[in-house]
């Protein structure tokens, strides 16, 4: 509980960084209209696929100073000593970090579908399953985060470890998206973009905990 | 009866180079160590091992009797106060001592207020770390000695940045914990202020 509210209060003080992520999101997908015929069939077709990876990599860049603060100024050596397990530490840490970054992309996907003229009666499923993915995602830029926590130029490294551990979430979620535009059923795509989730939720924190304590041990 | 800490045998390698060998000490309550040793000797990696955060490559560790590794008495009576001051730079000394207060299990009754007031940094309690002095930022860090009631305190530099008066709040505050039957390692170079600090010292870097 401390930690989250430690967490947020920290996210509410570098409220800049925090908008980066919400900001570089809102580009991409304004920007597309744009470069492209404004086409209301061409540009409902490619919606899903915009808004999801503008999300995806909105969330990456977010995501590697997650834990690398904390290394540099020694709080992390000492919240690896305190009572609570990492695994646990891990998994809010990730979640208020959501909170702050990936909450506000599913808040704003509904207007980045319009503008992509997506279909307003898909909306829900489309931010549903944005807010599935964007989890998903948060977990696993997490254990990138984790294993890149001790060098010094990990910002390249990051996103090559974690993009094809990504590359399922995407598919099914834009898939999901496409789905509900055509008016087809999206539920086999929302159950297994909802299984990526329970998958990471339950392996995520074992391996970013591992990660913390073998960079901490040196 | 196994010594309340103690090492045995203890050989450390970073980074491709010994850092020691075959290094033992024991400890009792109301005991204190000083590890000594020039720069880049060991000392601080050898605190992160007796912390139980470092690798241990030769020997072992006990507290109790116990291997501190997954001991969870150990990890419960330490205070390990580390070279970086773990202080969040946009957060207020306050804040700061707060957050450490509510993550141990053995808080002591000191609030905020009265270990701020004691470490002269009253005034300073609201205004965001990033804006400290180095000796504040220290002051601020070691505040954490009072926000405990951990038994074993490990020491990384703990004079580094402090003024003559700081040192001798440093001083006073390890003797009463000695007096109370705590125990103490630390790694300085700079002779502690005042007398009646029994102090063992244990050279580091004798090693080829």
């Amino acid at each position: 509980m401390a930690l989250i509210r430690r967490d947020l209060r920290l996210a509410f003080r570098r409220r800049g960084e925090l908008l980066t992520p919400a900001m570089f999101f809102i580009l991409v997908t304004a920007l597309f209209p744009l470069g492209l015929t404004p086409r209301p069939d061409l540009l409902q077709s490619i919606a899903p696929g915009v808004v999801w990876v503008a999300a995806l990599l909105a969330g990456l860049l977010g995501q590697e100073s997650l834990f690398k603060s904390d290394y540099e100024d020694g709080a992390l050596e000492q919240l690896a000593l305190s009572p609570v397990p990492m695994e646990v530490q891990a998994l809010t840490r990730i979640f208020t970090h959501w909170l702050a970054t990936g909450l506000p992309l599913v808040i704003l996907s509904p207007l980045m579908g319009m503008l992509l003229a997506y279909p307003t009666g898909a909306m829900g499923v489309f931010a549903f399953s944005l807010l599935l993915g964007t989890l998903s995602l948060s977990l696993l830029g997490a254990i990138g985060a984790a294993l890149t926590v001790n060098l010094k130029q990990g910002g390249m490294l990051m996103p090559i470890l974690v993009l094809p551990l990504a590359v399922p979430v995407l598919i099914f979620g834009a898939q999901a998206a496409a789905q509900a535009a055509r008016g087809e059923d999206p539920a086999g795509a929302l159950y297994l973009l909802g299984a990526l989730l329970v998958l990471g939720l339950s392996l995520a924190p074992f391996a970013i905990a591992g990660a913390l304590r073998v960079s901490l041990e040196s | 009866m196994n010594p309340q800490f103690s090492a045995h045998g203890l050989g450390l390698w970073r980074g491709g180079r010994r850092l020691c060998q075959g290094l033992s000490f024991s400890l009792e309550p109301g005991e204190a160590l000083q590890l000594r040793g020039a720069n880049g000797s060991g000392k601080t990696s050898l605190l992160r091992v007796l912390a139980g955060l470092g690798r241990v490559d030769e020997g072992e560790v006990r507290w109790a009797g116990e291997l501190i590794r997954g001991s969870a008495d150990h990890r419960a009576s330490l205070l390990y106060l580390a070279h970086a001051n773990g202080l969040k730079a946009h957060l207020s000394p306050r804040e700061n001592y707060i957050f450490y207060q509510s993550i141990t299990d053995n808080s002591s009754e000191i609030t905020a207020d009265e270990a701020l007031v004691r470490f002269g940094l009253i005034d300073v309690s609201d205004r965001p770390c990033a804006y400290l002095s180095m000796g504040q930022k220290r002051r601020a860090a070691l505040a954490r000695l009072l926000a405990t009631r951990s038994r074993l305190w490990l020491l990384d530099e703990p004079l580094t940045s402090l003024d003559a008066a700081g040192a001798d709040l440093v001083a006073d505050l390890l003797k009463a914990h000695l007096k109370q039957k705590g125990l103490v390692v630390l790694a300085t170079h700079q002779p502690l202020p005042g007398k009646g600090i029994p102090l063992r010292s244990l050279e580091l870097g004798a090693a080829p």
